[in-house]
């Protein structure tokens, strides 16, 4: 009994992804849910599993492979009674076929193709030129000098840009309709490079060149976005966090691994018990329309650091969870993004987001607002301060806080007010249920 | 002594079809221009010894050969009377009218021409052998290095003479001599073989590989092989030649085949057109930083070199070795220069042997194509069936158009026939405007013309 495996639905909007690692050879006995391999799309590094326990018995893509949702990757065989996992919808369920026919016709979409020429360059300034005649076709955007001119002239490289036309041509339009797209949230399908010319940084000693990670191109994409649109104003302040840290240490000495209390996660409680007093905070201008968009609920953002760059798992209805909670979800949530196993959903829709450093350091930064979203949270390394009480120093723990906030929307004093109402919860947690609850 | 020039803001140096196209755009576009040339007009190896010359003479190699073939239609000539020094006149008189034209935009451009070689003695600053005599300094802002090419001679010819010439000296001939040798069976021996042709001149091809027009698909380059091999006395495919000696009575050459038997003969004449050469050497590009890749100088997209502020174009900058690449790469350079955003990226450069029949390419050729395994479809439609051939007193020719099976885009068009070179240019347009099969077969093409084949042979995919 022969199965093949498919790449499954991801995430909306993601069609295609890039295989950056097989994690299994032909002959490799599996588990369900196993990772096969792991896959780049534009949103993030999606890792496809195993629909069945059994053992694999062809693989068909390579790694540097771009593969198609739907598109089978793998074949095997599931152990009697381990079938297919019936909930996963892209994958068929297994049938008995005639051997070997299935073999020779299953490759068919993902023929490993006769390898192709590099693909051309762009005209970002450095690189070498094509030697000979013209751009190899098989690579060639399908666009008019005009159009590729246009592409140029807005930094966009015209091989990122999907052509609507005829035998997928690529119109003035759908240049137009790719900056917009990238411009609305980075999920146009690349980033916008806005590049200039650079100078041949050689003939000042060695360089090397490497490729951009698709979560690179998007955090770029982000960051130039959030820079190039929101006019942005940091506020710092400090929290007394000695007697919360005081209670975290103790609640930990208690607490299994996976339930410790980290100050992210009381952090996350706070701003979210902040953002529904300060709901301004929780929005994102819509200046087409001429409105301000009120988000109901509170999903937080927390950057993780990982290995592949810096990614922004969201944890949802942040407001409706109490402490445990948020702790032990953040605790997997955290492990899940380091070893990049989240899923593109999981970081999409939040509202507000966290950026906390502490952990390695610094009195203070200016964090960049996620947007569409209108503020940030940056955290730095708590220090035991000398804090005058009136009559004398007292050894104190204060944690430095800076928000940044899009002051299109945001006053100033409203931005202070918001970062006050933090630290005082931080410093006096009974505030957080000082409210009726919601 | 050594004058000093005032600063340049853009200078460009030589001035043929990329130099002064760069010269003339970067003045449109508001800069200060300084040529360095020593023409007293531009125009370049193609305008004063190169394209427009040698089509000068194809022109009228082609009324002789077309007043010889008339008699079948019952009109009949008397055999040509041909005054070769009035002939050399005549294309003077084109060259003339045409480089006093650029001469004069020039002006009207309020470009500073100086007349001279330059040679860079630093990043920023040139020396200037002036034809006047003696030398100048020039400092300058931007640099674009437009220096073109020039022929290219082998280790057995140590030098030319009355009988032993390359292009310059056959675009420039006194008689028409009885025998010629051209070595080489590139674009240009063969376009110079058919004047001579014309002219009554026993033409023999010598070419070392086992085909005429290298590059070119072999079923383009059987159309004017077919007409060549009646024209010319032989063409003499894998053979090489061993040696000239310059005797009283012609040249005697060894020539040895593949077998690697030899035989020695006389000519009156031997034509050297091996290939062309860079003009790299004696321009102080070291002292510029301006670095080589192989022969040609190293140059990006925007056409930089490796020095700041110094842009490099035509020959140069490497193959093809063709007037209109280098026009190109001229507006993009004299842009950038400008501070405009451009690249030199094209889909297309496009190929023409003004032989009899002409043969033009753009885009993709099938031998391209199976060295680099790219798929694709062709058809081949041929001109005996185009009723406008006929109606010329023809019969040769083919339209050849090459697609992408998946997208059914047309990567590449090859035409081989009379007044093909005239035909190509709907090609590269549609290859540079991303065009499908389609679009050709689709688009009405006035009958009875010639350019009704790349319809029709579009036309060919429907099947």
């Amino acid at each position: 009994m022969k199965q093949e495996i498919r790449v499954p639905e991801v995430s909306d909007g993601v069609t295609k992804g890039k295989v950056i690692g097989l994690s299994v050879a032909v002959g490799d006995r599996v588990e369900v849910d196993q990772a096969l391999l792991e896959m780049e799309t534009d949103k993030a590094v999606v890792a496809v599993p195993s629909p069945f326990t059994g053992k694999i018995t062809a693989i068909l893509v390579d790694e540097g492979d771009e593969v198609a949702v739907g598109q089978v990757v793998m074949a095997g065989e599931p152990e009697d009674g381990a079938g297919a996992a019936p909930e996963s919808e892209a994958a068929p369920t297994p049938q008995p076929e005639p051997e070997p026919a299935t073999q020779a016709s299953t490759p068919a979409p993902a023929a490993p193709e006769p390898p192709r020429p590099a693909p051309a360059p762009a005209a970002s300034g450095s690189l070498p030129p094509p030697r000979t005649e013209p751009t190899p076709p098989a690579e060639v955007a399908p666009a008019s000098p005009v159009v590729r001119r246009f592409a140029r002239e807005l930094g966009v490289d015209i091989h990122a840009v999907r052509g609507s036309g005829p035998g997928g041509r690529i119109s003035e339009q759908d240049v137009r309709d790719f900056v917009k797209a990238a411009l609305a949230g980075g999920g146009g399908g690349g980033a916008v490079a806005v590049s200039r010319p650079l100078p041949d940084f050689a003939k000042w000693g060695e360089i090397a060149r490497e490729p951009l990670s698709q979560v690179r191109k998007i955090t770029a994409d982000a960051m130039a976005y959030a820079w190039a649109t929101a006019p942005r104003v940091t506020q710092d302040d400090k929290a007394d966090i000695t007697a919360l840290e005081a209670f975290r240490k103790q609640y930990n000495r208690k607490a299994p691994d996976d339930a410790k209390l980290t100050m992210t996660a009381i952090l996350v409680k706070v701003v979210a018990e902040a953002l529904h007093r300060f709901p301004q905070l929780n929005s994102t201008l819509d200046l087409a329309a001429g409105e301000l968009i009120l988000k109901r609920y509170v999903h937080v953002g927390v950057a993780v650091d990982t290995p592949g760059g810096l990614l922004v798992p969201v944890i949802r209805d942040a407001d409706r969870k109490g402490v445990a909670t948020l702790a032990a979800e953040l605790n997997a949530t955290a492990a899940k993004t380091r070893e990049r196993r989240i899923s593109p959903a999981d970081m999409e829709g939040g509202s507000f987001t966290i950026s906390n450093l502490g952990g390695i350091g610094g009195t203070g930064f200016t964090p960049i607002v996620y947007a569409p979203q209108v503020a940030i949270l940056g955290v730095s390394r708590a220090e035991m301060e000398p804090v005058w009480d009136g009559e004398g120093f007292e050894p104190r723990l204060r944690m430095p806080l800076s928000l940044s906030y899009d002051h299109r929307v945001v006053d100033g004093a409203d931005g202070a007010r918001f970062l006050r109402w933090i630290c005082e919860a931080l410093e006096q947690p009974l505030l957080l249920a000082m409210e009726d609850a919601r | 002594m050594s004058k000093t020039l005032d600063k340049a803001q853009l200078v460009v140096i030589g001035a043929g079809p990329g130099g002064y196209a760069a010269a003339f755009k970067a003045a449109d576009l508001g800069l200060d221009v300084t040529i360095v040339e020593p023409e007293a007009n531009p125009g370049g190896v193609c305008l004063h010894r190169g394209c427009i010359p040698s089509k000068a003479f194809l022109h009228a190699a082609k009324l002789i050969r077309e007043a010889e073939e008339s008699h079948e239609m019952g009109v009949t000539f008397g055999k040509p009377k041909i005054d070769v020094p009035k002939l050399r006149a005549w294309k003077d008189g084109i060259v003339e009218t045409l480089t006093g034209g650029l001469g004069g935009k020039v002006k009207h451009k309020k470009i500073r021409h100086v007349r001279g070689r330059a040679r860079f003695h630093g990043p920023k600053a040139l020396t200037v052998e002036l034809v006047e005599g003696g030398e100048a300094t020039l400092e300058f802002e931007q640099a674009i290095l437009a220096t073109g090419s020039r022929p290219a001679l082998p280790p057995f010819v140590e030098g030319l003479s009355e009988r032993i010439i390359d292009s310059t000296g056959a675009l420039d001939p006194t008689r028409a001599p009885t025998s010629l040798l051209v070595i080489g069976g590139g674009y240009i021996g063969l376009e110079l073989g058919c004047v001579y042709a014309a002219l009554g001149t026993a033409v023999t091809v010598v070419e070392m590989l086992p085909q005429i027009m290298t590059g070119a698909d072999k079923d383009l380059v059987s159309q004017v092989k077919r007409r060549l091999d009646a024209q010319f006395e032989a063409i003499l495919l894998n053979t090489k030649v061993l040696a000239l000696k310059e005797q009283k009575n012609g040249v005697k050459v060894t020539l040895e085949d593949r077998k690697g038997e030899q035989t020695t003969k006389i000519y009156d004449q031997v034509l050297v057109s091996v290939g062309r050469r860079p003009n790299t050497e004696d321009l102080g590009l070291e002292a510029a930083g301006i670095a080589l890749d192989g022969p040609f100088v190293k140059v990006d997209a925007l056409r930089r070199t490796t020095a700041d502020g110094v842009f490099a174009i035509g020959d140069i900058t490497g193959q093809p070795m063709l007037a209109h690449k280098a026009t190109a790469e001229g507006h993009v350079a004299a842009e950038v220069a400008a501070g405009r955003t451009a690249a030199f990226e094209p889909r297309c450069i496009p190929a023409v042997c003004f032989t009899d029949p002409e043969v033009a390419w753009a885009g993709l050729t099938e031998i391209e194509a199976k060295e680099r395994g790219i798929k694709i479809k062709t058809t081949k439609i041929p001109w005996r069936s185009i009723g406008r051939t006929l109606t010329l007193g023809r019969d040769d020719g083919m339209t050849k158009v090459i697609i992408d099976p998946e997208t059914d885009r047309v990567l590449g068009v090859g035409l081989a026939g009379p007044g093909a070179g005239e035909l190509i240019s709907e090609a590269a347009l549609a290859i540079e405007m991303a065009a499908r099969w389609q679009d050709l077969a689709l688009t009405i093409h006035p009958h009875p013309t010639l350019s009704e084949s790349i319809m029709e042979a579009a036309d060919g995919f429907f099947a």
